[in-house]
This record gives structure tokens, sequence and C-alpha cells, in this order.
């Protein structure tokens, strides 16, 4: 039938489409290609760091020599030679700015393109945009606003400079130097990242987001991001992230520590639309990353709020410890894998303390060739009384030739323990599709809105600014998924 | 408005329309009747562009363009609508959202300026009222728990909302209790309009009471057997399926 054809050739016309891989054309100043000992004290170096933080990045780098990549996740991708790449990138400019104005303009311009609300309307948005351009944090706004009240929102090099004895006291306190072998190389070599802290009994006056974004070639970025909400405080963060369209593969390896005190409460939500690869699976961003959460006081709360479209790789499990008593941990992840993308992601949560509960929603979506994996662990330890645990893990299949796995371990050492699991795995089904078309939806569209609605647990716990945005890039991402 | 002739379609590798013909005018109301199988659903599917129901032969021509030729979101657009047998469930995304984004995808298909929720939400209450369809329904997840005659009383709002051209009703009735099939019929007579042609599919004549039909055509095994006024109604219940499709060979 023509209009079948006619179909077809409209959405793979409409394949091709990353909004983001565009690349900005800027000097950047580079680090020598390759790992050493010498790239670890450059980089510390260009950060004018105190000694302890080189020691800290040499010990790491000493231990990593000896760690090995992991190879249990169920993905699968050419061997990463850790020699051929740059470890350091940032553009080359004074370093000091006082105002927007002094920024460069194709920089500004790139955050135009990424639709990153930097200036006056920011305000009224009421977002507070810390801007890190691949290794070099070159715009903080609203600093002043945020300074009234006591909050901490800087790049993460910047307190390492202003405020030492914050960092070392909870720097690595949540994911050990030695974790696992990524986090080790983002020890040792971190380029940059972002800083909060949240005073005791405050409640941060507006949501703080960070847009991350990879631009120089065959560079990885390993940012690192510390937050500290003191006892009884409140904070809400944003982290968005794209890169530009490259044929070859480059490493993300962030960490991310959270560390909530006594009643405190910190929401992280990611919307990660790294550069995905091309449709036969060319190019890609490969995301390993570790994130996980310290509910260190009592009645604390973490809550991780993920939207992965992007990356060829995703290996992520942003996990909760949920060591308070009456502390809470929740996880709502969408998942979506398109063409040859893989992703390996879900988390961890860890009652330690009495009374602990826990709460995990995640949404899966494959399509194309694609494979997703649900990983997830709970795990209640033996002094955890009443601890409690629900999760729901939902797959989504979109055509005959992906996949969807879920892997979920359930570990109790309490009798009193109360874990509850379920799992579905559906498929958009042709008389869904077909109802949507019949009433005038164009098949792009349709999609999205099917796939928007299996999501929209997940959808609703985003801030209320990015939800809209998110809704979209779900959209984009499944782009010539149906033919 | 809608010219079928010698219509022969597939559904993978057997062949249920065998050359039918059908001639529908604006401002008509026609019924097609026929036993289980003799290619009603086909007809309608096949009418609104759904994929898997291939014309092997022969032409359907709506308002002088070739229909077959188009995607059905483009039929959609140029105003054509199936009430379907089943509605589907689409869990999470709510009525009110449903309704908004077809709303809009069809006014941007027509060059036609999209309407804001508001303007949406105007318009669906003002239809929604006469059909016995609450606010609370519009906020439920498509279908999604609906009985048979919330999702039948959907269709019909949907059907004022749309103001299609060709409304093609496929076994509307089923399903439906007296109360709701007269509210049903209610709303579409309310529709009737000389710009507009209606096709209703039904295996019984208890809906051609409420939905008087200019005309019946009486489908079986892919062809049409019989046409006849609305009296035919009357003759089919009386004789039987059977009787008339040999009365007719």
């Amino acid at each position: 039938m023509s209009s079948a054809a006619d179909t077809k050739n409209t959405v793979a016309a409409l394949g091709e489409k990353y909004k983001y891989g565009f690349v900005t054309e800027i000097e950047t100043e580079k680090a020598p290609k390759g790992l050493n000992e010498d790239t670890v004290r450059y980089v510390s170096a260009k950060k004018n760091e105190p000694a302890w933080m080189l020691e800290w990045r040499l010990a790491a780098f000493k231990r990593w020599l000896d760690m090995k990549e992991p190879s249990w996740a169920r993905v699968h991708y050419p061997k990463i030679d850790y020699q051929n790449a740059y470890y350091y990138a940032a553009p080359k400019q004074t370093p000091k700015l006082q105002s927007l104005d002094e920024v460069d303009p194709k920089l500004l311009e790139t955050y135009k393109k990424l639709g990153i609300p930097l200036n006056e309307q920011m305000a009224l948005a009421g977002v507070a945009v810390d801007a890190v351009f691949d290794s070099v944090s070159v715009a903080t706004t609203f600093k002043e606003k945020l300074n009234e009240v006591g909050v901490i929102f800087c790049p993460i090099s910047e307190a390492i400079r202003d405020y030492p004895e914050m960092v070392q006291k909870y720097l690595g306190t949540v994911v050990p130097v030695t974790d696992n072998f990524f986090a080790t190389l983002n020890s040792a070599v971190f380029s940059d990242g972002t800083f909060v802290y949240v005073p005791k009994g405050v409640r941060c006056p507006m949501e703080l987001s960070t847009y991350f974004r990879i631009n120089a070639s065959e560079t990885g970025q390993f940012e690192r991001t510390l937050i500290i909400a003191d006892e009884g405080s409140y904070v809400s963060y944003l982290e968005g992230c794209t890169a530009p369209k490259r044929d070859e593969n480059q490493l993300h390896a962030a960490v991310v520590e959270l560390v909530a005190l006594e009643g405190a409460e910190i929401k992280y939500s990611t919307v990660q639309n790294w550069y995905p690869g091309d449709e036969n699976g060319v190019g890609g961003i490969f995301n390993f990353v570790t994130k996980r959460g310290d509910c260190r006081g009592d009645r604390s709360k973490i809550s991780w709020t993920q939207v992965e479209t992007g990356s060829a790789i995703t290996w992520k499990y942003p996990s909760c410890i949920l060591r308070g008593d009456g502390s809470v941990g929740e996880f709502y992840s969408i998942a979506i894998a398109n063409h040859y993308q893989q992703a390996d992601t879900g988390t961890k949560m860890i009652h330690i303390g009495k009374n602990t509960r826990s709460r995990i929603i995640s949404k899966g979506i494959s399509a194309g060739k694609a494979h997703n994996t649900y990983r997830g662990l709970v795990s209640v330890l033996g002094k955890a009384d009443n601890a409690r645990n629900f999760t729901q893990c939902d797959s989504l299949l979109i055509g005959k030739e992906c996949g969807a796995h879920t892997v979920p371990y359930i570990e109790s050492r309490n009798p009193s323990a109360k874990i509850e699991h379920e799992a579905t795995t559906s498929k958009i089904a042709d008389d869904q599709l077909f109802y949507c078309l019949q009433r005038g939806l164009g098949q792009e569209e349709a999609v999205a809105l099917i796939v928007n609605g299996f999501c929209k647990e997940v959808l609703q716990q985003l801030p209320m600014e990015f939800a809209v945005e998110a809704q979209k890039l779900v959209g984009i991402s499944l782009e010539g998924s149906v033919g | 408005m809608l010219e079928i002739k010698n219509l022969h379609v597939k559904v993978g590798d057997k062949e249920i329309l065998k050359g039918l013909n059908l001639s529908l005018a604006a401002g008509q109301v026609h019924a097609i009747m026929g036993p289980n199988g003799s290619g009603k659903s086909t007809l309608s599917y096949v009418l609104a562009g759904r994929a898997g129901y291939d014309i092997t032969q022969g032409t359907i021509t709506y308002n002088g363009e070739d229909l077959g030729a188009l995607a059905p979101e483009a039929r959609a657009a140029k105003g054509v609508f199936l009430a379907m047998q089943y509605p589907v469930e689409i869990p999470g995304v709510t009525t009110m959202m449903f309704l908004k984004s077809a709303l809009n995808a069809q006014r941007r298909a027509r060059g036609e300026k999209e309407l804001d929720a508001i303007g949406v939400l105007k318009i669906v209450r003002q239809k929604a009222a006469t059909l016995n369809v609450s606010e609370e329904m519009l906020k439920r997840a498509l279908n999604v728990g609906f009985s048979g005659g919330e999702k039948k009383r959907l269709e019909i709002l949907q059907m004022k909302l749309f103001e299609p051209k060709l409304a093609i009703l496929d076994e509307t009735d089923s399903g439906l209790d007296i109360d709701a099939l007269k509210l049903v019929a209610e709303g579409v007579n309310s529709l009737r309009d000389p710009s507009r042609a209606m096709l209703v599919i039904t295996h019984y004549q208890r809906l051609l009471d409420y939905i008087v039909p200019d005309r019946i055509h009486v489908l079986a095994k892919g062809k049409i057997v019989a046409e006849g006024g609305k009296e035919l109604a009357k003759e089919l219940e009386a004789k039987g399926y059977d009787q008339i499709i040999k009365d007719a060979a």
C-alpha cells in the first residue's frame, strides 16, 4: 500500500536528527594526549590545586593502574584505549570573568542552541545555571541571591580552593576513591564539576542546574559533583547533558556524591542526552557514571530522577545508602535506547537504618536494535528493622529486534523487611498506533504520546520547567523507531 | 463524496473484499449491514488507512482524491473519521491531553492555527455536555478502565469535536444498552448535515431504528449483494441474512 510506503519514507527522513550535534569552533587548551602521573599533575596544576588534592589524585591514579575495567554489565563495546584521549580541555581565554558580556560570544551562541536560558529570562524561570563547558566553568549566575541564604553553588575547582575543609570532609566519603574502575579514574583526573552546600534549615530558594557539555574532540569528560545538604535543609538540583556528533566514541566517567544530614532532602534530576551515535551505531558517548547518595542523618531523604535518552552506552546506577533511621531513598528512571544504543542502568538501595523506606520506579524503552537492562539491588541489612521497599520495573518494546532485560537482586538479612517487586513488559500495539493515526496524529507524534504516557509516573517527578523539555526529548530520541 | 469502485482488499494472503462498489453523497447517511466475516470491519479499516489492509485492485475516490494514496493521519486531517468498534486504551495519556493533541495535529495539517489548552477545553466541555461525558472522565487515561458505554460515548465526542466530512461508525451499537444506544444515536443525528456523509456499519437492525439511513447496503463475502431503502433493514430482520443473500443471487 502506497500510504504505508510514504509513511516509511517520512519516518526514515526524520531518523537522522540529533539536534545537539553541532561543534563550536573555539580554541581550546588541552593536556598532552594520554594518561600518566604527569597528566594528573597537569590537571591539578591547571586548577591551582593545593597539595592535598594532588596527593589524593595521585593515590587514586596509583590505585587505578591495578584495577580492571568491569565486565559484568550487559553492554558490549570495543576496548577503550585510555592512552589515546585528552584528559583536559578548556576554552582558551582570560581566566576571570566579571559578567556574561565578557564570555566568548561563540560560547554563548552554543548555550543558546542548547536552549539554556543564560540571561534575564532565568530570573523569571527561577533557574541558576552553572555552565560547564568542557572542563571549565565559564559563567555562574545567581551566586549573590544564593549567598544571601548561605547556599554555596560553585565549580568544584573553586570549592577546593575556597572551602577546603568542607571538601576534604566529604569528598570520597560516599563514593570511595577505590570504589570502582571508572570512579577511581575520575578521582585521578576529574577536571571540574559542581559543588553545593546548603546550610542548616535552609530551603534552597531556586532549582540549581548545571549543563555539562563535551565539545572538544577525543576528550574524556570527568566531572565531579558534591552536594551536601546540612540538617533540615532542602535542595533540588538538575543536570542536563548534550554532546556534539562525532564518529569516534568519547568517554564520560563522572562521579556524583550526595550527602543528606539529619532531616535534609536532596532531589537530584538528570536529563541525559549525550550523543547516542548514528543509526548504524557509529560514534556516541560511553557513559560510565557513579552516582550515590548517603542519607547520613535520621529522617533524611534522597530522590534520584533520571531521563536517560542519549549515549551509545549507559552504565549508571544512582544509589542510596539509607543509613539514618527513617531515611527515604527514591529512584525514578526513564531509559530509552534506540538504534544500537545499550543501556545498563538501575539503582542500589542499601537499607542500614531502622524504618528506612525505598521506592524504585523504572521505565525502560527499547527500539531499533537496542538493548536496555534494568539492574538493581535492594539490600536490607541485619539492623534495618521494618525496612520497606517497593520496586516497579516496566519495559516497553518498539519493533522486533530490540531487547529488554531485568536483573533485580534482593537481599534481606532482617525478617521484618517488606519488599515488593513488580515487573511488566509490553509492546506498542498496532491498534494503539492506528488509533492515534486515525485521529490525526503523525507516526512520530503517536509514538511520543504513547511513550510519554508509559513514562508518566517518572516525568511527574521532574521539576516543572524541565518536564516539558524531557517530554519533547522522549519524542526526539525515538524518531525513526517505527516504520 | 465517496466513490468506491471494484475494491479488492487483502489482509495477509487472504482476500476479504472482492469487488465492492459503493457511492455515498454529501448529506447522506448509508448503512452497511452484513453477517459476521462479510468484510464490514475490513471496509472501515481500509477507508481509514490501517496498515496491513492492502488494496490490490479498484479505487476509493474521496472528494475527487485517491484516498488509498494518503497516510491515515492525512485522511483524518481531510475529514475522514472512524468511530471504532473497540476503542483502544492508552495508559498514562489523559483523555483531554489526547483530544488536544489530535485536534491540533489535524489543525496543523490543514494549516489552521493550533488551539491552546483552554481553547480546547472550552470546545470539549460544550460538546461533552450532551453526551454525558464528565469532567472526571476527561481527566482519566484514554479509555483505561472505561465501560463499554463510556468508550463509545467518547468516540462520538471525538466525532463531534473533529467535525469530519466523512464519518464511519463501525459497530458503534455493539455492547451498548438501550439508554446508551439512544444517547449515541442522538449524538450521531445531531451531526447530520448537508455537507457531511456518514457510513453506519452494523450487524443488527436495532441501531437503524434510531439512526435512520437514506440507503442500506448488504455486504456478504466481500461484495455488496443487495441494496435498498430503510425498509430493507426490516426485511433483513424478518428473513435473516441467508435468505436475503440467496434472494439476491
